[in-house]
């Protein structure tokens, strides 16, 4: 089913590998999944999911290096807790227990570890999961940028649900919970030194009860994401190789907050490619996305959910958008990170 | 997004999409070189070319300031980043660009310490800020980028910063076009003149395009509404038979540009002998580099480069790309050995390149049926 694995032909890692692109892709599939490759493994999944007496448990891990630790909106504590949430909820689990483990650099202030680790037990109580173990590291000054955390979760699948890219099919509907790349350009603003007078919050959320709210509607449900690293763009390429489809979004329909739309306009960024950390995106059985978008629309976390395209049987393996003007061009995977245009 | 929206108008660009089919004679092509890159980039991002009948061919011009730079100037840039105690800072489309011993993100990875910046003021301030460092600009860009260097260079000796330089690759717009119209079996009918240069050095620079080549120039903005505007200009201009540089972009660009701008590159920097574009090989008085004045703050003579002149790989057919003899996917290399994750030649590499504009955005078939007439 899978299209052709990555080769990784670089020499060293560079910031490219860690983007969510194809550099990404070739370091994950031509080394990790060749030294470590498993039948759990290879899907390649937001979780692995195991059959273990009798029940279905999704399993996944994720380690966050944000800078700046504190960003309008949340911090990186929320964004650990949530982000493991996420990849739980999107594979059709409910989310049970989290793991968490902190690299600390030296002269790290307790105070602000404090806030943290309180950050993270508020997320976790929104979600409804226990953080039930734990790892702690102080590694010497300058080796970590202050604090990087790493969460794994386990949750379980209810019986009946399925998703996955097989079960896509031509005319299914995408949809989206809400407003793209908010938490990207909000981090990006928040670095500083772009002198961008924007007010954005990052969209740092758990997804888990609008995931739920979706699987109510049964097996119309074939698939879903969050669209975190590398954006919207790269999560729908990635479900186009692997179903074997084309997605063509409508430009004019993508929900888009005014200051993510002019934050990108001056950074020359698309925000497809920019991350979200508190939306989901779907497919869904044409006949009933309208239902799924109302579900979605119930919760306060999808108040700007939306329909943003359809799943074709070909081009193959591409991701087109039918931009507002009249035109229609590729949206295809990210090489890099994106990198701004400087004229 | 006001100001946004009205140039991205679907209703507006079905208006001038008809009046283009009115003005052209079916079965004639119309060969339009856009010179800029910003203009490839909106052509592609927006589908501009699925709103135009297949009469009108626009053909990518050498106006995207990352591709036009040798291989060897990247070498000498790794070189740079690379020396003890410097802190080199460029523009983020620079990072990837290939030159004969990798890239600066590679350079990056082995430990050089290279930042990205977004203006050279942000360069001058890290100097600033790191006065035990020394701080290398990577300046590159034609005369749209030049003022902000010349700016951070009369800002560096106002104020005395001494650990600050720029390793300055600047080019002009004039000398390459000259050059691209002096190729031999040229067949280009008009051009979409570069927006943000002008505003610069204004459209009395493209004069000689009219008076020694008698071909029509449309000085054009960077909205797909825009664009399409300037061929309506264009297409106007060959039905009377008229030969004029217009300006489509009246809401920013001056007959004269902006006489503060030019002066402040013209006190800090001069016209080189020669410089080397990618592609197209050596252009008479087309570089720029700093004035004696200012060799304090010039990496060039502050630190020794390599200066090695290195051959664009033999595969590449940038250069044929860059003067619009060949479209990207016609080049021998296009999509196979060539990639925006490798990138043989520089027309790969910018979101600006053709190649690259054209891989990322345009590689379906043109859908011509969607064209209203």
């Amino acid at each position: 089913m899978r299209a052709r694995r990555s080769k990784l032909r670089d020499e060293i890692v560079t910031l490219a590998h860690g983007a969510g692109g194809k550099a990404t892709r070739a370091l994950v599939e031509g080394l990790f999944l060749e030294e470590l490759g498993n039948p759990l493994l290879e899907p390649l999944g937001d979780s692995a999911l195991i059959e273990l007496n009798g029940s279905r448990v999704a399993f996944t891990t994720d380690s966050y290096v944000v800078t700046p630790i504190f960003f309008p909106g949340g911090d990186i504590g929320d964004l650990a807790v949530n982000g493991t949430v996420n990849d739980l909820a999107v594979a059709g689990a409910r989310p049970l227990f989290l793991s968490a483990g902190f690299v600390i650099e030296e002269g790290f202030s307790v105070a602000d570890l404090r806030r943290i680790a309180a950050s993270m037990a508020r997320a976790a109580a929104a979600a409804g999961v226990v953080i039930a173990a734990g790892d702690t590291k102080v590694v010497e000054r300058g080796k970590a940028d202050g604090l990087y955390v790493n969460t794994s979760g386990v949750g379980l699948v209810p019986e009946g649900v399925v998703l996955g890219p097989e079960r896509v099919r031509p005319g299914d509907r995408v949809l989206v919970s809400g407003t793209l790349g908010d938490h990207g350009m909000a981090v990006m603003v928040a670095r500083g030194g772009l002198e961008l007078e924007v007010d954005l919050d990052s969209d740092t959320a758990p997804v888990n009860e609008l995931a739920r709210a979706l699987l109510a509607l049964g097996g119309a449900v074939h698939w879903m994401r969050d669209p975190t690293r590398g954006g919207l763009a790269t999560a729908l390429n990635e479900l186009a190789v692997q179903a074997t489809v084309s997605i063509v979004l409508e430009e004019s329909s993508l929900p888009l907050r005014p200051q993510v739309i002019g934050a990108c306009e001056i950074l020359g960024i698309d925000p497809l490619y920019v991350a979200n950390e508190g939306k989901l995106v779907a497919v869904i059985e044409r006949d009933s996305a309208d239902k799924a978008l109302a579900a979605l629309r119930a919760h306060p976390l999808g108040a700007q959910a939306a329909v943003i395209g359809e799943v074709h049987a070909e081009p193959e393996g591409l991701v087109l958008l039918d931009t507002a003007f009249g035109g229609s061009r590729i949206v295809d995977m990210l090489v890099g990170d994106p990198l701004p245009r400087i004229c | 997004m006001r100001f946004v929206d009205e140039f991205r108008s679907g209703e507006l660009a079905q208006k001038l999409t008809r009046e283009i089919v009115s003005l052209v004679e079916a079965g004639r092509t119309v060969k339009i070189m856009e010179v800029c890159g910003g203009h490839t980039h909106a052509i592609y991002k927006h589908g501009v070319e699925d709103l135009v009948p297949p009469e009108i061919d626009f053909v990518h011009g050498p106006g995207c300031p990352v591709c036009v730079i040798p291989m060897g100037r990247v070498d000498d840039a790794i070189s740079l980043a690379e020396r003890p105690g410097v802190i080199f800072t460029t523009f983020g489309d620079m990072l990837r660009v290939p030159g004969g011993r990798g890239s600066l993100l590679e350079a990056k990875a082995r430990g050089a310490d290279v930042r990205m910046v977004y203006s050279p003021l942000d360069a001058l301030e890290i100097a600033r800020r790191n006065p035990d460092r020394e701080v290398v600009f990577f300046a590159i860009g034609f005369e749209t980028t030049a003022p902000a260097t010349a700016v951070t260079l009369l800002r560096a000796r106002t104020e005395g910063v001494r650990n600050f330089s720029a390793f300055c690759n600047h080019v002009t717009i004039g000398p390459p076009l000259r050059a691209i119209l002096e190729s031999p079996g040229l067949r280009l009918d008009a051009f979409i003149a570069p927006g943000h240069v002008s505003t610069v050095i204004g459209t009395r620079a493209y004069d000689f395009i009219v008076s020694e080549y008698a071909r029509p120039v449309v000085v054009t903005a960077f909205e797909p509404i825009d664009i399409l505007q300037a061929v309506v200009m264009v297409l106007r201009q060959l039905r009377d038979g008229r030969r004029e540089v217009e300006n489509q972009y009246t809401r920013v660009v001056r007959r004269d540009g902006n006489r503060r701008a030019v002066a402040a590159i013209e006190e800090t920097m001069e016209l080189r002998d020669t410089f080397e574009w990618r592609g197209l090989g050596w252009i008479e008085e087309s570089g720029l580099r700093l004035r004696p004045e200012f060799a304090d703050w010039d990496a060039e003579i502050r630190f020794e480069l390599p200066g090695v002149r290195i051959e664009d790989p033999k595969a590449c057919q940038c250069g044929e790309v860059l003067i619009g003899a060949i479209k990207p996917w016609e080049c021998r290399v296009f999509g196979t050995a060539c990639t925006p994750e490798r990138p043989i030649g520089t027309c790969m590499v910018s979101s600006e390149g053709a190649c690259a504009a054209y891989y990322n955005y345009g590689r379906l078939a043109r859908r011509r049926d969607r064209v209203p007439v």
